[in-house]
């Protein structure tokens, strides 16, 4: 054995050692441990008082059991004992063992801290020292509550040893970071902050990670630092290898402390002091110097240690973002680094370089090295460096040369380690669809996705190409042609087959004139994939086959063939069967007219953030820079504009959430099944939603376009909205046990939750943290049909929910639906009003609000060619009949958004009428029981000066008035 | 300034020393976790590490954290950090450590570390505390390891060998 005992030598200890190093097998140690386990535990427990050498070897072989692995219930109390010994030896065991084996067990705890405590008052600085260390390993918080106002005394008093001092501050800071609501820093923070200023390189070394942690916390508190902390470096960074003696380690001048400044600074924006900013600068430029002159010592201890301050110099110049000249020679230095023949550094500059790609200043610079990046991705041997090369790559694309990396990339991943291959997908995906400058280059890549990786592309990504597909016309044919051209390889995976069926189903019709993609032979390209594949996939080529039976009527009989074959027909699973069932029906009934519409081309999505972004995001971690930095550093317009908006995470997926079938069904055929449905009659559904709203009808009544939401005789006003609601007999009751509060008047932002719904029927409504009201309607004509949701989320009953056919009773977390029938009657600008009452604990809770039924509901779109409109535009020229509104833009200009939302409006939007291809122009007729309003839309986007010029013209001025007005909240 | 960073300096999450062959010899914990997390951490990083070849990165990601090893002799010195603390900067505390054992037991090897496990904590608490660097001169931190040596074998009695053997 080597020169072991230094001090002590407890035999008895190394001859347990020697035993248990000696067993021969798994179970021979065990046998051995519980032999001494037990001896230990009769000594323990015997009568004999143990003498405090027994109880330290004892307690110390309990330790080396422990940390071979074993539990230990027991010997916690002899090392409590232990901490009150005066021999220092005892007392230091006794400590090892609580900092390694205690838990939160408060009765020892108490005893723990009492030794603990007068420890810190002996002033012996080796007995506090060891009481401190004891401390910052626990760091309970107990101990916090004891000692968190005693620690910062003794780290400032002018008395305390330098160790002492050391082990008091990052005493404090682990106890600052389990409870900082106990480390009041206070009166002390300047002194504390003055440590930085200390004589002793030690203490600062342990301060100024205390002062940094603080500094995130309270940056204006400790701000003083920043000078303090530049001094400091300075005069390190300029001192001769020698100067600071024991502090220099490997002829580099205190690398700890040079990196901890380095990164106390990081906590702060730049200097604002002039002198003092020209210093630090001065430091970092020395820095980027020194790294250029030939080295001291060959060692790598001395490399290492001079690199690390680079780094952590680069990390303060990064994050200063604001000296090109230092960032552009940051970048230099990590250039030569990459070619490094040490893996380390190469894979450092490969990291550092990463967030240097995103400041704009360095940018070009980071490019420069594409080359080297794309080789240390193809030659690294080590798969962690390939990541990093990967994560660069991706870091410093841009438009330039978005096509090579892609490229690159999609050749990695066919060797890619398995470890990050699903991670390279979505990073391909996303600088594909972010740099695509032509959509066929963006399918393209996506298909090779699928064909290299497909087992690694999720959802997500498959879902994004259908979206764009969907939205750009221009991409369309292609799109078609080249899924057909690679669902020819005999095997292809099954995600290509599900973009592949979707994409056919849609534009297959593009493609069919070539007689080499018939129609049939595209549904037998289709169909034979079909068994191959699993359930969602084949619900999905099953909604393909009846879309190509809309697209290609010739197609018809073959494909009900497969229908009503056995294997579909009665398929065991039910949505297959479903489907086969459905869409057998559906094409064996429905006239062509109808069956055009329920399978028409889907409208486009919504433009949205790519989920796959979202989905990346999770992947890494909120640490994740290079993702940050994606939405950071967008350096060029994207093709797909208004990608920034919200963290939509399922695209595709929103759109079904009408849909029944909880498959994924995304050509959303079932949702469009209730449309249609027999026009209410009236009476039929009655309900008792306006029953309170009695008293505030008068008042709405002083309009004459006003609307009666009130049960009461609709006296007044035969021109009005009328809410159907319940004969009077039928509410009577109700009201009546309901008190008599009045409705409360319309919430404020009841206005603002009216705009939501303009252009679309269905949402929520009105969300507070007791109730959620959401909505769904239709409209016909002048009729319409709205149902009301009322989600309790709370999980208590509300009482008497006044709203009457109605149960009175809302379970916990429950929802109760609501059907209101409406018929317009007259053109009308105000919204009906609805009270909702409810008793929620002892509470009576009063909501009203504004129902989202407004004038515009009651469109019919109008088709018409340009002569036509322009003829009628024509002759709706009074002044009364023209309303007209410049506004500026809320959202972004987006032409499908707009296109989008003209759709919900109920309009028909009209295609090549307008001669500016930029301007919309819209057309329809709003249907009242009294009369019909014809009415037209122009609507010119200026884009440069976000502005919108919105022009209405009906043949009644209140209409066009009011469309102006719902409308110009819209866009 | 485009990085969200905020951490605290250098903390390391934990220290792990272990054998060529796996087996753990000194195990040091600067974040509150159960015994059996820290068991299947110490499970996996060994076998992580171990798998890895000798020309390969000192670095390496694990989980969220950033791992930085060295192996000297036969065994590993393994510590976790933050993923965006200074990689270069803890293998030289590695390195000190390493130094620092070397310089205390006279050319250390696994087996100083195993039979004397005690010392080799004392000396780590006096080089890091919490997790962070509390003395980095290595003059300074055997002073203060040698002074408690010197308290101790003051207060030390002699023991006979017969009574040590028969207590075991």
């Amino acid at each position: 054995m080597p020169a072991v005992s230094k001090g002590d030598g407890m035999r008895g200890l190394a001859v347990f050692i020697s035993d248990i190093r000696n067993c021969k097998s798994k179970e021979a140690e065990i046998k051995r441990i519980n032999k001494e386990l037990a001896n230990i535990r009769s000594k323990f427990k015997g009568d004999k008082a143990l003498d405090g050498y027994s109880k330290k070897k004892y307690v110390c072989k309990l330790l080396f059991i422990f940390l071979l692995g074993h539990d230990i219930d027991f010997g916690h109390m002899e090392a409590v004992n232990l901490l009150s010994s005066n021999k220092y030896t005892e007392k230091q065991i006794g400590y090892l063992f609580i900092s390694v084996l205690v838990n939160s067990n408060s009765e020892l705890i108490r005893l723990i801290n009492n030794a603990i405590k007068n420890d810190l008052a002996s002033r012996n600085p080796t007995f506090m020292c060891l009481a401190l260390h004891c401390i910052a390993n626990v760091g309970s918080r107990e101990m916090a509550e004891a000692f968190a106002g005693e620690i910062p005394r003794i780290l400032v008093a002018g008395d305390t040893m330098d160790s002492v001092k050391q082990s008091a501050a990052l005493c404090l800071l682990r106890l600052y970071k389990t409870s900082p609501d106990l480390v009041l820093m206070g009166e002390w923070t300047s002194r504390v902050v003055h440590l930085l200023n200390d004589q002793h390189m030690g203490v600062v070394t342990a301060a100024i990670s205390l002062i940094t942690c603080l500094s995130q916390k309270n940056p204006d508190e400790f701000k003083t630092c920043v000078s303090l902390a530049v001094s400091r470096l300075s005069r390190i960074v300029s001192s001769a290898s020698t100067d600071l003696q024991d502090y220099t380690y490997y002829f580099v001048p205190a690398p700890w402390l040079s990196c901890k400044l380095l990164r106390l600074l990081q906590c702060y924006p730049p200097p604002e002091d002039g002198a003092v900013k020209g210093r630090l600068v001065e430091c970092l430029e020395t820095i980027l110097n020194k790294a250029q002159e030939p080295p001291k010592s060959k060692k790598v201890q001395h490399s290492n240690a001079k690199n690390a301050i680079l780094f952590e110099a680069i990390s303060l110049i990064i994050h200063y973002d604001s000296e090109p000249n230092l960032l552009v020679r940051a970048c230099n230095q990590l250039g030569q680094f990459l070619q490094h023949r040490e893996t380390n550094l190469r894979y450092l500059a490969l990291e550092s370089m990463c967030t240097l790609a995103s400041s704009e200043f360095s940018h070009e610079a980071v490019k420069t090295h594409i080359e080297t990046v794309i080789n240390a991705l193809k030659t690294e041997r080590d798969v962690s460096v390939r990541q990093r090369a990967a994560d660069l790559l991706y870091a410093m694309c841009d438009r330039s040369n978005a096509k090579q990396i892609v490229a690159e990339m999609l050749s990695y991943l066919e060797t890619a380690d398995y470890s990050i291959r699903e991670e390279m997908v979505l990073k391909v995906a996303i600088l594909a669809e972010k740099y695509a400058v032509d959509y066929s280059w963006y399918v393209d890549t996506i298909l090779n996705l699928i064909r290299i990786a497909g087992d690694y592309v999720s959802e997500e990504v498959w879902y994004r190409v259908i979206q764009i597909v969907i939205n750009r016309d221009d991409v369309q044919g292609y799109a078609a042609k080249t899924v057909f051209e690679a669902l020819q390889a005999p095997a292809c995976h099954e995600n290509m087959v599900k973009v592949g069926g979707y994409i056919l189903g849609e534009f297959g019709n593009l493609i069919a004139g070539d007689p080499r993609s018939s129609p049939l032979i595209q549904f037998n390209l289709l169909h034979s994939k079909f068994h191959l594949c699993s359930v969602p996939t084949r619900a999905l080529l099953l909604s393909a086959y009846i879309k190509f039976i809309n697209l290609f009527p010739e197609t018809k009989a073959t494909i009900q063939e497969v229908l009503r074959s056995d294997s579909q027909i009665r398929n065991s699973d039910v949505e297959l069967q479903q489907r086969a069932v459905e869409y057998l029906k559906l094409s064996s009934i429905a006239s062509t007219d109808v069956l055009a519409t329920v399978l028409e081309e889907m409208p486009p999505f919504p433009e949205r953030e790519s989920s796959i972004l979202a989905k990346l995001k999770k992947k890494k971690g909120p640490g994740a820079v290079s993702v940050s930095e994606l939405e950071d550093g967008k350096r060029e317009g994207e093709l797909n504009g208004a990608g920034e908006r919200g963290t939509d995470a399922s695209a595709i997926a929103t759109s079904n959430a009408s849909t029944p079938s909880p498959s994924a069904d995304l050509l959303g055929l079932r949702s469009a099944a209730p449309v249609g449905s027999a026009p209410p009659s009236a009476g039929s559904l009655l309900v008792d939603v306006f029953s309170e709203a009695g008293p505030a009808a008068p008042s709405a009544a002083v309009n004459d376009d006003n609307f009666l939401s009130d049960l009461e005789p609709p006296t007044e006003n035969s021109d009005s909205l009328l809410v159907e609601g319940p004969s009077e007999s039928d509410s009577a009751p109700s009201s009546s046990s309901l008190g008599s509060e009045d409705p409360a008047p319309p919430l404020p932002e009841s206005d603002e939750l009216l705009n939501k719904f303009v252009c679309k029927n269905n949402g929520v409504l009105f969300e507070n943290q007791l109730l959620q009201i959401g909505i769904k309607s239709e409209y016909r004509q002048n009729l319409g049909r709205m149902y009301l949701f009322y989600g309790n989320k709370t999980s208590v009953q509300f009482l008497n929910l006044q709203a009457k056919p109605v149960e009175p009773l809302v379970e916990g977390g429950a929802q109760v639906q609501q059907v209101i029938n409406i018929e317009c009657l007259s053109d009308f600008s105000e919204a009906p009003l609805l009270n909702i009452k409810f008793r929620y604990g002892g509470a009576l809770q009063n909501i009203t609000l504004k129902l989202p039924i407004t004038i515009n509901k009651f469109f019919q779109p109008t088709e018409m060619a340009s002569q036509d409109f322009f003829q009628r535009w024509k002759q709706l020229s009074l002044p009364q009949q023209e309303a007209q509104k410049i506004f500026k833009a809320n959202n972004a200009m987006d032409t499908e958004v707009l296109k989008a939302k003209l759709l919900g409006l109920g309009t028909a939007l009209l295609e090549n009428v307008d001669p500016n291809p930029e301007n919309f122009v819209c057309a329809g007729v709003i249907q009242t029981k009294a009369q019909q309003v014809g009415c037209l839309l122009r609507l010119e986007p200026n884009a440069q000066a976000q502005m919108y010029r919105l022009t209405l013209r009906s043949s009644k001025d209140s209409v066009s008035k009011r469309l102006c007005e719902l409308l110009a909240e819209q866009f | 300034m485009k990085r969200k960073r905020l951490n605290t300096g250098f903390k390391m999450q934990f220290m792990l020393l272990f054998s060529r062959q796996g087996k753990l010899r000194l195990q040091k914990w600067y974040v509150p976790l159960s015994d059996k997390e820290k068991k299947k951490i110490t499970r996996e990083l060994v076998q992580t590490v171990l798998a890895r070849k000798p020309k390969m990165c000192s670095f390496l990601e694990w989980r969220d954290l950033k791992i930085v090893y060295k192996r000297y002799a036969s065994l590993y010195f393994c510590c976790a950090i933050e993923n965006q603390d200074n990689e270069l900067i803890t293998l030289e505390i590695i390195h000190r450590y390493v130094e620092l054992l070397d310089k205390y037991f006279g050319s250390v090897c696994e087996l100083d570390i195993i039979f004397n496990f005690e010392k080799a904590y004392f000396i780590l608490d006096e080089f890091l505390l919490g997790g962070e660097a509390q003395e980095t001169s290595k003059k300074n931190v055997l002073k203060a390891i040698e002074q408690a040596d010197l308290l101790q074998e003051e207060a030390e009695t002699p023991r006979s060998v017969l009574e040590e053997i028969g207590l075991t």
